[in-house]
């Protein structure tokens, strides 16, 4: 046993490591305010949260699925050009593991972007020919290069972007920033989930609902999917026959039975239903009227492209995330399918590129000229990147790339995120991370400060233990934090 | 001595101290919370090497009371903020009455105990409370006096009924149950009627909704593209356990190891199954070993959670933060399920993954019989027959021969003869030398003459001589006796996305025809549906057809002049499959060698019809009748019988054609009954897999000067050292009649399902975190009367259900709110919102669909469209295919559970994924909940349903009408008030719809069942409507 003396001096080396690693305070708070909810149902909640002055008040996140690949984007590699063809070097591979789909290559060749890289902006940002939208954007954005993840397929990565764990069970991102900072609509849920599908690769990878999912916290938090058919949320749409003034007598009765229940029996419970019912018809209309885009002026349509007039294309789901947006919903989540170019990369990246360049630099600019860009945070970026070396044939007009999990790039903007800049850089193979590494962790521990959350307070009990997004981990990158 | 009860998070009960104060109760939950972060269990996180969670540690920090001499009660106290403990920057401070309970408890030097729950229960008699006999009611009351609070009267004999029958069985009473219940003045009536429901064979199927949460029960394996996998008869031996009363004991250890029991019977191993409805990984890329890992460790914390109620897998990466286990007991847990037959990837694999149960349900069991018995008799039959084929085919003459219009066949582009020369001739008569010839070629003595025998390293090449593309058609015909897989003819160029086209023979006698632009999403692929089509070291006369049509639909196989039912595994091609690869025979690269003997292959650019394959086929066969049989070696009479009998015409050849095709059909029949049933198991290696301990519990890190082997966690004890440390041995040690744990967790899981929250709130965590119970001495009671019981659940059900306390009202007072809004002092009855099963089946049940078929496979009722594909984009196991008749309305519990996409129906109202272990649901209150009750077509056509109920039982009157239907969905007759709502509710949407005659049919018209035709639309219409909102009220989907 330590003497008295000692045991003080090696509590204070702890105090900081410890305030690093636990934080409950908060996570109390929360669920109590949590049991509280019924009774305050009947208007917005308010946030649980909130720390300091927010940044932001919401976030667009436009998920990029599968992995799109950082070479043939945003990570400029010119000397890779010379080395096409030969194989990359053991200093620079060191061993780190790959998925058994090419860990058994008998070499693994470098393979370059046969796409054009130019600078851009102000900033001089590096952007390739498949993206020249972006590109006129790149001012207003602020590329991580150097993130990197711990899984290296698919479904753990996903997972873990969305959820901060690879396996499932864990609330998401949006269900996080939902429980912790409530709604500021009274007429929408507070987290908007939009799934659209590329053109790059048929057979994309598919998604999960845990990916939107409450986890262990309540099942309100969780996302609602805004789908592009006939009924946007799931059975909104009264049956046919009904018609909404049929709906709403329905619901004056059930209104006068529940009270009179109510009456009866005391459950507040009861009066909580009541309001969610009046919720339910109210979105009857604010779903419709937000996915009607027979309003916006032909300028604004023409800004996001084609696409826009298909519903569910990413496109279109781009211009229902400014609306969105517009109506303080705090979390709008898009995800877009077909990024996983084992094969055919340099066609099927063309093609991912051509769905999603004009839509999100579209996003960007109408946010902006309509001011919401100021507190609106858009986050673009996949779950891996992908791999130096080719999988398959190499040739000089096709290649594939395999995942890679130590470095990729995504973009931010707006909501107090430094425009123009680049933060991290990896090497000449964009292999191994050159600078600034940062993870997941860190990435969502900066969304949430840009909120207004500590990462660390944002907790909630469950089997006993303050669970949060971030784990044990997780530093916000104030470099990047305008 | 009294106990003073501490509730941290709503301070409900934690007055003044004016009892003793309990350690365990009272001051370790502050220690744990407040300290244990630093001065825990976990080594490495250990602060001034003081550890606060041992009895040493707290005699050294607390001086054993002495407050002068505390340490850390001097901190406590300190206004410096370098002293004082927690320290400034921990985020939660000790409260006054937090400080005050540890100086009081100091000042009585109560000694040190151990968690509650890691010691042995200890039965404590109930309190005497005069009046009062049940011993459940007397802890009740005794602990509501103290709090100042009187139990509720009892609920009506109508609320009683529909709250037993919801708790036991999940399903709404009858109008005519609830009426003899409640004339049933005897005072027997109401232990009949939980004897009755408890040999309900539906309570089995109710009970185990809450097992298959715990059990992460699904119908597909989870990751990824989610594939289907067939784990029913697992659930359906829940429900047989449930409904059988097995002894809660035996239910354990059978699901743990009835694997490793002497001579365990079908339904033990079955049982296993427990451990093995984890997810399993088929994404291609991942890594065995790493999965491998996960499968173990979710078996390691299902297990702990459901019957030990810890969280052990927070000791995974280090030891446990509050409770007392380190990594290293971790992975000796974790070693007793580290030894089965399993791998941790199963590449694309569909369906169940080994190790495998074959098991068959009852309904199939005759068939399996039939079939057999089919077989035999079948297989006498062609036994007579062959016997009589060789002379039957000594006599085969060119009259015999299928007969058509021509005896000349259509010219070929292409015909390579292979009769001894390797020339091929084109269209124009010219001939082609192969371009290249790899190997060479056997020749071998065939009934056709000299024939090609193709040894894997045999490739001939012709270049660029023909190249369909993708919108041509075309006919390959040849006469082939495979022998291994292999591809036969193929133009394709694997270095591009394998564009071009091949024809391949798969080991097991099917054929695959690929046509590729980009594998696999512009591609189109089909092979002939069923195995042996094309028989090894057989002769068969083949001819593949395509029509240019880039479908699959497009193409013909023809097995000896017979079209065979083909299956497309991908049709979307829709580009060019022209490539420069060269055209070639035989291949061999590695995995596409080709064995066997090929004799005439030609090539058409047209889709030839039936009579055109004949003629060609004829044209071999005329070469055959042509060479004398009787100088035939053995090989070749029985090649020149089989082609006798596939392609004869007489009499006998045809009988024994259909005698044969008759046996190959019952065999697959068979083969098929047989391999679709099966369970996921448990079975051990023979060589054990050493566990070591994980570092930072990464796959990768083994440590290898850690190995360990299984034991259980050493602070519940160990294993007798005298037998075998294996899953078998753990499970008995968990039933013990004295574990501190498995009997108060599963006793409070079954409260929880009654009362809505347990004794111990946080059910899914017994540990030093737990929430310390509402009534620890009936906690305590309850587990040792279990054990006294036997572990029989159903004698424990009754107990509870025949106490007062269950059987109170469930009306809520201004007094219940403002001093027990949660309900945790039991002064009322539960009252809470129904489980997502039963919302639903009180629907289907009260509108008279609800189909009552117990276990079998999993059913897909009505689901919003696209819901699988806008996730998935037809990955995985392809479009949702909806249930047809009565598998629209069964219970629940049969939803199929696609884990990547939880059906609505249910996930909705709160019901997990089932990807995880959950024992505790949550019950939200939200809208997307209305929009299921008011549009869902399952309740649209619950309501027009039970409106028909209403007009055809209800009597003659509105009035009586609208009461029959309240009473339906609630189980009471309505208040004059409320029957007054519901009539001119009615009366207004009757004349809304008489006015609207088109959106009456309309609205009659949704669901597969069809509205009756014999009420005007505008009546039955309006009393849907009112049906719709009787459905939607809160008492309908709420036990009272």
């Amino acid at each position: 046993m330590n003497t008295p003396d000692t045991l003080a001096i090696t509590q204070r080396l702890n105090r900081r490591h410890f305030l690093a690693k636990t934080a409950t305070s908060l996570g109390a708070t929360a669920l109590h305010s949590l049991m509280q909810d019924g009774a305050t149902a009947q208007s917005p909640a308010q946030p649980r949260a909130l720390q300091f002055t927010p940044r932001a008040k919401r976030i667009i996140y436009l998920f990029q699925s599968g992995a799109p690949s950082q070479f043939e984007t945003f990570d400029y590699k010119p000397k890779l050009e010379q080395l096409t063809g030969e194989d990359l070097p053991d200093s620079i591979r060191q061993g780190q593991r790959l998925t058994t789909m090419t860990s058994g290559q008998s070499s693994f060749p470098i393979a370059h972007s046969i796409f054009k890289f130019a600078q851009h902006g102000n900033s001089g940002a590096w952007v390739s020919e498949l993206l020249p939208y972006t590109a006129g954007v790149a001012d207003d954005l602020c590329f991580i290069k150097s993130l990197k993840t711990d899984a290296i397929n698919h479904d753990p990565a996903i997972t873990f972007c969305q959820t901060g764990f690879q396996l499932a069970g864990r609330p998401s991102l949006g269900a996080w920033v939902a429980y912790g900072l409530g709604s500021l609509n009274r007429d929408l849920p507070s987290f908007i989930v939009m799934l659209s599908r590329g053109t790059g690769r048929a057979a994309g990878q598919p998604l999960y609902d845990r990916l939107w999912g409450s986890g262990f916290l309540p099942g309100k938090y969780q996302g609602v999917k805004l789908r592009s058919g006939a009924d946007p949320v799931l059975y909104l749409a009264n049956p046919a026959g009904c018609s909404t003034a049929l709906r709403r007598d329905m619901l004056d009765d059930l209104r006068a039975l529940n009270q009179e229940k109510y009456a009866a029996v005391g459950d507040p419970e009861i009066l909580t239903r009541v309001s969610q019912y009046e919720m339910a018809f109210r979105m009857q209309s604010s779903v419709p009227e937000l996915t009607d885009i027979s309003d916006e002026p032909k300028h604004i349509l023409d800004m996001y492209g084609p696409d826009v007039h298909k519903p569910g294309t990413y496109a279109r789901n781009c211009l229902l995330a400014r609306k969105l947006a517009e109506r303080d919903v705090r979390f709008i989540q898009l995800y877009h399918m077909g990024w996983d170019q084992h094969n055919a990369l340099p066609d099927h990246m063309s093609k991912q590129c051509k769905d999603t360049d004009q839509p999100s630099a579209a996003l960007v600019s109408d946010l902006k000229q309509r001011g919401l860009l100021e507190d609106t945070i858009i986050v673009w970026g996949g779950e891996f990147g992908r791999t130096v070396y080719c999988q398959g044939a190499l040739t000089s007009t096709d290649y594939g790339r395999d995942h890679h999990p130590r470095c990729f790039t995504i973009w931010l903007a707006g909501g107090g995120v430094k425009p123009g800049v680049t933060y991290g850089a990896t090497d000449d193979f964009s292999y191994n991370i050159a600078e600034s590494p940062t993870e997941i962790y860190d990435l969502n521990a900066t969304l949430l400060h840009l909120l207004g959350i500590e990462h660390t307070q944002l907790t909630y009990r469950f089997q006993g233990r303050d669970f949060r997004l971030t784990d044990v981990h997780g530093r916000v990158v104030s470099d990047i934090l305008a | 001595m009294k106990r003073l009860f501490l509730c941290l998070t709503t301070a409900l009960w934690c007055a003044e101290p004016a009892f003793a104060v309990d350690f365990s109760r009272s001051i370790r939950p502050i220690l744990s919370d407040y300290c244990f972060q630093c001065h825990g269990p976990d080594e490495k996180e250990r602060a001034a090497d003081l550890r606060l969670d041992t009895e040493e540690g707290i005699q050294y920090a607390f001086a054993g009371g002495d407050f002068a001499d505390s340490e850390a009660w001097r901190r406590i106290q300190s206004d410096d903020p370098d002293e004082h403990m927690p320290p400034p920057e921990f985020p939660k401070k000790l409260s006054t009455g937090q400080k005050t309970l540890l100086e009081q408890w100091m000042k009585e030097k109560t000694p040190w105990a151990q968690h509650w729950a890691f010691e042995k229960p200890v039965r404590v008699e109930p309190a005497d409370v005069s009046g009062v006999e049940h011993p459940i009611d007397r802890f009740i009351i005794d602990r509501l006096r103290q709090e100042g609070l009187r139990p509720s009267p009892p609920a009506s004999r109508e609320t009683l009924i529909r709250r037993l029958k919801f708790d036991l069985l999940g399903l709404p009473p009858t109008v005519d149950e609830t009426a003899a219940f409640v004339a049933d003045e005897s005072p027997e009536a109401y232990e009949q009627l939980i004897d009755r429901l408890l040999e309900s064979p539906h309570y089995g199927e109710h009970m185990a909704v809450e097992w298959l949460d715990g059990a992460r029960y699904a119908d597909t394996n989870g990751y990824q593209n989610d594939f289907k996998r067939s784990m029913w008869p697992w659930r359906d031996w829940v429900i047989t356990a449930f409904n059988d009363n097995m002894p809660f004991d035996q239910f354990v250890v059978e699901q743990l190891a009835g694997d490793l029991l002497p001579n365990p019977s079908l339904e033990q191993r079955i049982a296993t199954g427990f451990n093995r409805n984890h997810r399993t990984v088929t994404e291609a890329g991942s890594i065995q070993q790493e999965w491998l890992v996960e499968n173990v460790i979710d078996r390691v914390e299902t297990t702990a959670t459901v019957f030990l109620g810890l969280t052990m897998g927070c000791a995974r990466c280090h030891d446990h933060k509050y409770d007392p286990i380190s990594q290293r007991e971790f992975y000796q847990f974790f070693s007793f399920f580290h030894n089965v037959k399993e791998q941790g990837v199963y590449q694309e694999q569909r369906g169940n993954v080994a190790p495998l149960q074959p098991v068959l349900p009852d309904q199939d069991l005759r068939r399996l019989n039939d079939l057999r018995d089919r077989r035999a008799e079948l297989e006498a039959k062609n036994k007579t027959l062959t016997a009589e084929l060789p002379k039957m085919a000594a006599e085969w003459s060119a009259a015999d021969l299928a007969t058509t219009s021509t005896d000349k066949g259509i010219a070929s582009q292409f015909r390579l003869n292979l009769a001894g020369g390797l020339n091929a001739t084109l269209r124009d008569g010219a001939k082609k030398q192969p371009e290249k010839s790899a190997g060479d070629i056997g020749w071998v003595d065939s009934v056709f003459g000299k024939a090609a025998k193709f040894s894997g390293l045999h490739e001939l090449s012709y270049g660029q001589a023909i190249g369909p593309d993708s919108d041509e058609p075309f006919t390959f015909t040849f006469w082939i006796k495979p022998d291994k897989m292999g591809s036969i003819v193929d133009k394709i160029d694997l270095e591009l996305h394998s564009r071009g086209f091949d024809i391949y023979w798969q080991r097991d006698g099917r054929i695959e025809v690929h046509m590729i632009h980009s594998w696999p999403a512009d591609a189109l692929k089909v092979s002939t549906a069923e195995v042996n089509a094309v028989p090894k070291g057989q002769w068969s006369h083949l001819a593949i057809s395509y029509d240019g049509s880039k479908k699959a639909a497009g193409c013909t196989i023809r097995v000896n002049g017979k079209s065979v039912p083909l299956k497309a595994e991908a049709d979307q091609l829709k580009s060019s499959i022209a490539v420069h690869t060269p055209l070639r025979i035989g291949v061999k690269s590695r995995d596409r060698m080709f064995f066997g003997e090929l004799s005439d292959l030609r090539y058409f650019d047209q889709a030839l019809a039936d009579e055109a394959v004949t003629t060609i086929a004829n044209e071999g066969l005329t070469r055959v009748l042509s060479l004398a049989p009787e100088s035939f070696s053995e090989q070749l009479t029985k090649d020149h019988e089989s082609l006798y009998a596939n392609f004869a015409q007489s009499d006998f050849s045809q009988q024994l054609r259909e005698s044969r095709a008759s046996l190959r059909k019952v065999r697959q029949d068979l083969s098929k009954l047989e391999a679709a049933q099966t369970v996921m198991v448990m079975e051990e290696l023979s060589e054990p897999r050493q566990t070591y301990v994980l570092k930072r519990g990464e796959y990768d890190k083994p440590d290898k000067t850690q190995p360990v082997s299984a034991e259980v966690p050493s602070f519940l004890g160990s294993l007798p050292s005298a037998a075998k440390k294996d899953r078998l041995a753990l499970a008995n040690w968990l039933t013990a009649d004295d574990h501190p744990l498995t009997a108060r967790v599963r006793v409070n899981r079954l409260w929880q399902m009654l009362f809505g929250v347990g004794l111990v709130k946080t059910s899914e965590n017994f540990g030093v975190q737990a929430e310390a119970p509402s009534h620890p001495e009936l906690l305590d009671w309850l587990a040792t009367e279990f054990v006294r019981l036997n572990w029989d659940t159903k004698a424990l059900l009754k107990l509870i259900v025949t106490s007062e306390t269950y059987r109170q009202s469930s009306v809520v007072t201004a007094e219940h709110l403002a001093k027990d809004a949660g309900n945790r002092l039991l002064a009322r009855g539960p009252r809470f919102r129904l489980s997502a099963e039963s919302i639903r089946d009180n629907a289907l049940a009260v509108s008279g669909l609800l189909t009552k078929k117990i276990g079998g496979p999993s059913i897909k009722p009505y689901q919003p469209a696209k819901l699988w594909d806008e996730l998935a984009g037809g990955a995985g196991e392809g479009p949702y295919e909806q249930s047809k008749g009565d598998d629209l309305y069964r219970r629940s519990l049969y939803i199929y559970r696609k884990r990547t996409v939880p059906h609505p129906a249910t996930s909705t109202f709160d019901a997990p994924s089932f990807e995880i272990c959950q024992v505790a649901r949550a019950r939200t209150n939200t809208p997307l909940q209305a929009l299921a009750l008011m549009n869902d077509v399952t309740y649209v056509e619950s309501a027009r349903r039970l409106a028909e109920r209403m007009l055809n039982e209800g009597g003659d009157t509105d009035e009586d009408r609208l009461q029959y239907g309240f009473q339906l969905v609630t189980g009471r007759e309505p208040t004059a008030k409320e029957i007054e709502t519901l009539q001119s509710s009615r009366d207004r949407k009757e004349q809304l719809f008489a006015n609207n005659l088109e959106a009456a049919k309309q609205f009659l018209g949704h669901g597969e069942s069809k509205a009756a035709a014999d009420v005007p639309p505008e009546q039955l219409a309006a009393y849907s409507a009112v049906a719709s909102v009787l459905l939607n009220l809160d008492e309908t989907i709420t036990k009272e």
